[in-house]
């Protein structure tokens, strides 16, 4: 299991260049016309960077985020700041390892310093494959009580899936900068918009396959769609007659299944707006019009 | 919102007599993707073949006119389309997906959209959506029942199903009809259904259904931008027939009379489900509902 919290926060920083070229690009950053950004950044718990690598997919959709949007304040492999900040938005991958004090203190500092904690991936949200780890690896075989952040602190909002998709940490970003700092109108779509992530959060910290069965089927929901296995990244889920059929020893708690499914919310105030939200985001994003 | 957002209804029927021979109603979700499969507005798109059993759908994803053209007709049984929507962009390799679906599977196409959990890079290719009228559907068993148990056809032997003026009724290959009345299919109606809202694929491209024209022709809501652009294409590519819905019988009034009445019973359904269950004390209660 990587641990990156130790190493790297211990490590002091060995090219002081390198600060003084991040000061620099903050610096050609700020004389440009932008209006007020929000802040945000990375906290990299027990996870595989595969979310931070899904926020850098967007590309382009990046840079204008960074550029327009977003000021990244924190992140282990982007930023050079040693401690937590105090920040709008943090995005937290991984799941918290018990075994080891300084993870733990880290989320609690990031709660602290943030006004919306977003659980960023599978792990973090439900502990994913973290789940599976039952100590004995290296380089740390001591470490066995991986939980998701939820069971630690309390988390405003979730993300879930491994890896979550570039376009829904995008949409995340967007609508989080128009809750912060939008007009009245964006403010009103943006909380539309992020209600049902937040109350995946409430929902609780275990996820499986299972909960197609226990909170779709069991529950005269499921119509047969399709779309949860569609969105399985490790395909346990296939069809069978019109209802899903989950292979629970392939399912690596994700939570994306149950989240993607329309039954599970479907938000028709937002939903219904797909047209002007899709050309809203890619507005923002610079590549409406084409 | 009975009948959702729509820039244009009409009533249509594909000009292609090889299409409309082979149609259950007026081919248009076969000619409208025939037409942006030629133009290239779509490289392909997720229909409903035929999957093992016989008369059960299965999802393919079809790339010629030739697949599009086997997998025209009416199953009246659950075909997960949805389950293809993120397969079609990675093994078939589609960069413009052309997807049909019920109502349900529209709202799943664009949550699918705007909360791409599971759905990398799929959203966007998403080129056209059309949507299919749908009061209510079956599970394959409950729908074998209705077939073989009450009108007294083999699935093997049958030839047609169709669903109108209050009957069920199936066509055998040697011309012979039996039905049944449609109250007596809502016991195998599939539960998930009773809370559905929409009648007419609201979120839809563009949805066309039955229901509101003549025998042989649709009734067809162009919905988004994007379904007008792709619509008035094919219309001056001559690709339908049509004639204003204001002029045809039974016309809109019946498509909205079942939209309300569909919605209007759900609707209670899903009122009952807040109290259904509910433990004596008051706490608790048996079954959630998502709306
Ligand atoms: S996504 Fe939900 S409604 Fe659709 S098939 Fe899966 S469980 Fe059923
Ligand atoms: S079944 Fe698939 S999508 Fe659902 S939680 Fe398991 S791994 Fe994730
Ligand atoms: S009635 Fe609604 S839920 Fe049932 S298949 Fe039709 S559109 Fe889907």
């Amino acid at each position: 299991m990587v641990q990156p919290v130790a190493e790297v926060v211990e490590k002091p920083a060995e090219k002081p260049g390198d600060v003084k070229i991040e000061q620099k690009v903050e610096v050609t950053k700020e004389e440009k016309p932008v209006a007020e950004k929000i802040t945000a950044g990375h906290v990299h718990l027990s996870g595989c960077t595969g979310c931070l690598v899904s926020l850098a997919d967007n590309y382009e959709g990046l840079f204008k985020l960074l550029d327009d949007y977003v000021d990244w304040v924190y992140d282990l492999t982007l930023a050079d700041v040693r401690h937590v900040p105090e920040m709008d938005v943090a995005f937290v991958e991984g799941s918290v390892c018990l075994n080891q004090d300084l993870a733990v203190e880290e989320l609690r500092e990031t709660r602290k310093n943030s006004k919306i904690v977003v659980a960023l991936g599978g792990c973090a949200c439900y502990g994913n494959v973290t789940r599976f780890g039952r100590g004995g690896q290296w380089n740390q075989p001591s470490h066995e009580a991986f939980l998701p952040i939820g069971d630690v602190i309390d988390v405003d909002l979730y993300i879930p899936g491994c890896a979550p998709t570039p376009q829904q940490i995008l949409h995340v970003a967007v609508m989080a900068y128009l809750l912060l700092k939008g007009s009245d109108e964006q403010k009103e779509l943006a909380t539309s918009y992020l209600k049902p992530l937040m109350d995946l959060a409430k929902r609780g910290t275990e996820a499986c396959g299972c909960d197609l069965m226990f909170d779709v089927i069991n529950q005269s929901l499921c119509m047969g769609c399709g779309l949860c296995a569609a969105s399985c990244p490790v395909r346990a889920i296939d069809m069978v007659f019109g209802k899903p059929q989950i292979d629970t020893s392939l399912c690596i708690k994700c939570g994306a299944c149950y989240a993607q499914c329309p039954r599970s919310f479907l938000n028709m105030d937002v939903i219904n707006e797909f047209e002007g939200i899709t050309e809203l985001v890619a507005a923002a994003m610079g590549t409406g019009g084409e | 919102m009975v009948l959702g957002n729509y820039k244009q209804c009409v009533s249509a029927r594909a000009t292609d007599r090889s299409i409309l021979a082979r149609a259950q109603d007026g081919g248009i979700v076969t000619q409208l993707f025939a037409f942006a499969l030629d133009e290239g507005i779509i490289d392909g798109a997720i229909v409903a073949g035929q999957g093992e059993q016989p008369w059960q759908p299965e999802p393919i994803v079809a790339t010629t006119k030739q697949e599009l053209f086997a997998a025209q007709g009416t199953r009246y049984n659950i075909c997960p389309n949805m389950a293809l929507l993120k397969e079609a962009t990675r093994s078939y390799g589609l960069d413009k997906v052309g997807v049909v679906g019920t109502p349900c599977q529209m709202q799943a196409v664009r949550k699918a959209q705007l909360y791409p959990v599971g759905m990398r890079y799929v959203g966007d290719k998403i080129a056209l959506a059309v949507g299919i009228f749908c009061m209510e559907n079956f599970p394959y068993q409950g729908f074998e029942a209705m077939t073989e148990d009450f009108c007294n056809v083999k699935l093997e032997s049958a030839a047609k199903m169709d669903i109108g003026k209050g009957k069920y009724s199936v066509y055998t290959e040697r011309g012979a009809v039996s039905q049944m009345p449609l109250k007596h299919t809502l016991k195998f109606v599939q539960p998930g259904c009773h809370v559905c809202l929409d009648y007419v694929a609201n979120l839809a491209d563009v949805s066309t259904g039955s229901v509101g024209s003549p025998d042989g022709w649709s009734t067809v809501f162009v919905r988004t931008k994007n379904g007008d652009d792709i619509w008035a294409k094919a219309m001056a590519a001559g690709c339908f027939e049509t004639k204003p819905i204001e002029e045809v019988k039974p016309g809109l009034e019946l498509v909205t009379k079942l939209a309300t009445d569909k919605i209007t019973k759900n609707q209670k359904h899903v009122d009952e489900r807040a109290t259904f269950g509910v433990r004596a004390d008051g706490s608790g209660k048996a079954l959630r509902s998502y709306l």
